[in-house]
Formats: C-alpha cells, structure tokens, sequence
C-alpha cells in the first residue's frame, strides 16, 4: 500500500454529505460512532473524485473525534479506499478463478491494450485507469468488472468497446441507481 | 423438482418491495416469534437440524444457545460479507429478497434477546447494501422495527453497514472489528463473540442464508425442515454454480441430490460448457480442496457423491473435500490446475491480514512459488517446498484464513501432482498461459513417461 498522498485543493462536503454522514452516524450507540468510520470513508472518498487525500482523511478523523492515525490505519487495510488519485472511470477487474476460467485473463490484457495503460496507471486524459481485483462475488456472470457502484458482466471485447464509448460520452451512471 | 425454502417466490414480481413481500406471507414469523419465548424458538431450530451456511457448518440452534447469559446487552450480527471465491448465492438472496433477511434478523433477534443488530455487507455490494436500507427503512415504517413491536414490547433497532473490500472480514471476529471501524483483524478466541462480541458484549454472527431460513422453520416447524436432506444434512442450500458449465447460476438443492446430476442435469449446471471434459472441481468455495473428476461424481469406495455435508467431506481430504459455502467452480480440460493453484495462492497473499508470522510469510512464499512453477521456472523441489510451507501454515495462525491458504495447495499436489512436474519438466511448453487449452494433459502426458525412461 502506498504512503498517503496530499491533495492541491481542499475538500468540500456538499450539505447532502454531510445530512448523510449523520445518518450513518446515527446507525451506532453513543460513544461506539467510530463504527460509521468505513461508511463514512466511502461518502467522502465520492465527493473527492474517488480518492482519499490526507485533508480528506483528516476531516473524516474530525468528524469523528478520534486520531487522525485511526483514519489512516483503516483507509490502508481495505483495498476500496483509493490513497492517490484514479481515472474518473475506474474499471476493477476480477482476476480470480471462476472469472480466469471465462475469459479475464484475455479481457483485462484487451482493456489495458487498447487504452494503452499498464496496470494502475491512468490515461492521459484522466478518464480511465484498471485496477485487478480479488473475487467480487460475480462468478457465475464472469468475465465482469466494477465501475462506481456497479457490477458490469458477461463482459466480451465488444462490450468493454461501448462501455468504454459510453463513458466516453458520459453515458454511464457511477453511482447505485437504487 | 426438488423443494424450494427460500426462493419459492423469488421470481414474483415486485417481491422485493414491502407490500408483495406481505403479500405472500412475510413477516408472519416475527407474529409468531413474539408470542413465543426465546428459549422456545431457539429448541424449534435446534430441532431443524440447520447449519451454518457460511461455510462452517455449525449447528446454528447450537451457536444460539451459547450466547452468554451474564450481560443482558446482546447482538446479532449477519454476516453479508460474501467473499470466498466461488460464492455469490448471499448476493442474488438480498438483492430479490431483501425483506426476508430483514424478516430473519428480527425472528433471530427475538431469540437472541437481542436489542441491537446489524448486518454487515461487503463493500463491493454498494447497490445491495442500497436495496437493505430501503427494506429497513419500509420495515420501520410498517412497525416491524423501532420500540414495541407490534405492540409486543420488544424493542428492536437493525441497521445495515458496509465493508470497503478485505476477505478477512467474513471471519466473524475480523467482522466484529470491522464493525467497530477498525482495521479486519481476527481475535484471538476465546473469548469467542457468544461471550465477548460486538463493543464487548455477547454476539452471534451468522450467514445470510442462516437466517433467510429461520422464517420457514418457525412457520413449518424444525421436524419439518429436518425431514429434507439427508442425516445432518438437512434443509436446502444453495449453490452459487460457476466454472465451465452451460448455466451458471445459483440453485437451491435439497442436500441430497447427487453431484453428477447437480452437474449435468438440465434443471441445475446443464453439463459441461463446451465438449471439453470435466477436469476437476473445486465444490466449496476457494479454501476447499479440489477434486480431480475422478472422484466429483464417486467416492474413493465407489459409492455415489451426493451434495450433503458428509458424503462431500468422505474420504477426508486424502480423497473428498467440503461443501464449504456452495461455491461450485467446475474445471474442464482447458483449465491448469498449477495456474489456478497460483491464482487461488495469489488471492491468500492478498488477503492475509498480516497478524500472525505463518500466514502473512507463508502465503507470500505459496504466491512465489506457485508463480515460478506456473511460468516455468520451476524447480522439482519446489513442489515439496510448497508441500512444507502450507503444513507449516495450517493450524498454526489464530483466524481459519491460514488453512484456508493451505488446504487448496496440499489437494492440487495431493491429486495433480503430475501437472506440477510437467510444468518442471518442460518449461516451454507451459509458457503461454493456454498451453492446456491447445495441448491438454491427456495429449501430453506421454511425454513425462518417455522423460521417466529415458532417465531410468
């Protein structure tokens, strides 16, 4: 994992954020708030294109009243919290074996190839970047990959061309449509 | 047709809203919970013979007995963090049939005498952990939720939270410090959660499908749910199906269907996904050992597998495996199973958490070596290496992920050894990632007797 990176601008919460970090902190009993810690990381890490800066976590640590290292320690463990910037379309492909046995192997070297990125980096024009990732629970509708919130499958090289076409066009919802 | 438990009405249009949920029967469960006492409801699923559906198979009216008595403050916790590769039946119940893990989680609740509960979904599921929040919020809007149930007096509060993507955390305890916003670190046990759980007080945690059937056994009774499946295998489960068959899918089977017709029969897989032979199987999720086709459809004694919790494991792991979660991963000849050994290897060293010096190093070194042996660059000691890393890992860490690393590495060699070596034996033969896909093992495996004499 990488060390924490700052980022050139500050971090803004719009009221609606902020109306739903109370939310969040509501679910837990008083003086236990810290257990909104990882819902809350999700909200600001989407108001902040997808990434976690220190001034990001550091505001999340005042949120809470707790250290700032006890934001840290978390945004490190779990692999969602992105800790340097991404592509706005950031395509997370499953590479474990019920996807491998269907093709995503082929499909994540045809995705890096014709956006001519290695694996992690992000295209010159900010949009994409690819990121291999653990089982996401989509074995039997491999090959398939994330994007935001949602689950793209039965993916083929024509699919990930109008995929990557729609985001192109600003086509493709990030966020969960429910 | 076998019987359907939980997804008898899953195909109904609209079930996943409150009102149709009502419709066809919801939530008459927690009616009858609250005029039972909870030492009454926790006997009735004792009597239903279920186990835990998470992969351990833990008699769950069992696990619910041992929930401490010396704190009044008790949890339950669902455990929604479906993580083990091959699995994602907890995913496509919650997405249609949200209302009937919230029905669960208030019934179980009322056992457990729990005032306080949570489930816990893996990150990844953002749209899922969507589709609770809105049945919570009808359940609360409809009274099943909030003070006085019902006008019962039982209080109840359930929300639902999420991961951020670590596997670790489907370990019930790494889950509980999840939970309480800390890194996924697995506790030493015991104390276990029944006895010291969430913020320190006496918790169950159980799998989505667990209490997805909870409902059906307080309506029809445990003797009833105990009379489908076989011995201690009683009930149904589900089977997240996925490989290289005609339908992937997720199927809920009575446990005692043979595994070859689970596998080729049209009402379930449909066969294999093309012409090309069944290789091997991995029947429980990732961390089970793999069985080479050989032994899928029979036992090493000849007798006929079926899908239930003992005829899975017969032989033990010299020549069966476990139903583990119900992740079925079918392989057929295209498929290398040293590729796949390092695939699944690669996945342990992902999600190690670091803790204990056996898993965090040697999962490292299974990764390495898989590697090497996979691109050709192996030597015929590594395979014994291998075989000594993962004994020296197994039983030895304080979470079951160390075994779990273990026991998929131990079958590949225990049954295919033989591909170990050929990766040995002809380096570039095996360095395009599909050489069985143009050359399987059948075709080439003259080539290691021919080897073998010449060295003799």
């Amino acid at each position: 994992m990488s060390l924490v990176a700052k980022s050139n601008k500050g971090v803004n919460l719009s009221e609606k954020t902020l109306a739903r970090i109370e939310v969040l902190k509501s679910r837990f009993p008083e003086g236990k708030k810290k257990s909104a810690l990882l819902t809350i990381l999700h909200e600001v890490q989407d108001a902040n294109d997808n990434w976690l800066s220190i001034e990001a976590m550091d505001m999340v640590a005042e949120i809470l009243s707790i250290k700032p290292i006890e934001v840290y320690e978390v945004a490190s463990f779990y692999t969602m919290y992105n800790q340097k910037p991404v592509g706005k379309y950031m395509f997370e492909f499953c590479r474990t074996s019920c996807c491998v046995t269907r093709g995503a192997e082929d499909l994540i070297d045809y995705t890096l190839n014709k956006l001519g990125v290695k694996e992690g980096e992000v295209t010159a024009d900010g949009l994409f970047s690819v990121k291999a990732t653990e089982c996401l629970g989509a074995c039997g509708y491999a090959p398939m990959l994330q994007l935001g919130d949602n689950y793209h499958e039965f993916l083929t090289p024509e699919k990930m061309d109008s995929l990557i076409e729609d985001c192109k066009a600003g086509k493709v919802e990030l966020l969960s449509k429910v | 047709m076998g019987k359907k438990i939980l997804t008898e009405h899953i195909n109904v249009p609209g079930i996943e809203t409150y009102e149709v949920y009502r419709k066809t029967g919801g939530y008459a469960s927690v009616e009858k919970a609250l005029k039972m006492t909870p030492t009454e409801i926790v006997e009735e699923v004792k009597k239903s013979g279920l186990r835990g559906r998470g992969g351990a198979g833990f008699p769950t009216g069992m696990k619910w007995s041992f929930i401490g008595k010396n704190n009044p403050v008790h949890h339950l916790v669902c455990n929604a963090d479906e993580s083990e590769p091959g699995t994602f039946k907890d995913r496509y119940l919650m997405e249609k049939l949200p209302h009937l893990l919230v029905e669960g989680m208030i019934t179980s609740s009322i056992a457990l005498e729990a005032h306080l509960s949570y489930i816990y979904i893996r990150g990844e599921y953002m749209w899922v952990y969507r589709i609770l929040e809105k049945a919570i919020n009808e359940a609360y809007a409809n009274g099943w939720l909030g003070k006085n149930i019902k006008g019962s007096g039982f209080d109840l509060d359930l929300h639902v939270t999420c991961g951020a993507g670590a596997y670790i955390c489907g370990e019930e305890t790494a889950l509980i410090e999840s939970l309480e916003g800390k890194r996924g670190n697995p506790r030493i046990k015991p104390p276990f959660p029944a006895v010291v759980g969430l913020y320190g007080n006496p918790t169950v945690v159980n799998n989505v499908e667990t209490l997805m059937d909870i409902p059906w056994i307080m309506m029809n009774g445990g003797e009833a749910f105990a009379k489908i499946g076989i011995g201690k295998s009683t009930g149904t489960k589900l089977i997240s199906a996925s490989g290289n068959i005609k339908k992937p899918g997720v199927y809920e089977i009575e446990l005692n269907v043979p595994v070859e017709e689970f596998v080729m029969s049209d009402e379930y897989c449909g066969g294999m996904q093309t012409d090309r032979p069944l290789k091997a199987c991995v029947p429980g999720g990732s961390s089970v050992p793999i069985l080479p086709a050989e032994l899928l459809f029979k036992t090493a004694k000849g007798e006929q597998r079926l899908m239930t919790y003992e005829s899975m494991s017969d032989g033990g792991f010299a020549t069966g495996s476990m139903i583990g979660s119900g992740g079925f991963i079918v392989y057929d000849d295209r498929q290398c199973i040293v590729r796949n050994t390092w695939n699944f290897s690669r996945f342990y060293a992902h999600e190690s958490c670091g803790q204990c010096s056996p898993c965090r190093e040697g999962t490292g070194w299974l990764e390495k070596v898989t590697w090497r042996l996979e691109h050709g660059y192996g030597k015929m000691e590594d395979i014994d290496l291998l075989w000594d890393i993962q004994r020296k890992i197994e039983g030895n860490t304080i979470c079951p992920l160390g075994d779990a690393a273990a026991w998929p590495v131990a079958a590949a060699i225990r049954h295919f050894r033989h591909e170990f070596e050929y990766h040995v034996r002809f380096p570039e033969k095996v360095k395009d990632r599909k050489h069985f896909e143009y050359e399987p093992w059948e075709k080439v495996k003259y080539l290691m007797a021919k080897e073998e004499a010449v060295a003799v």
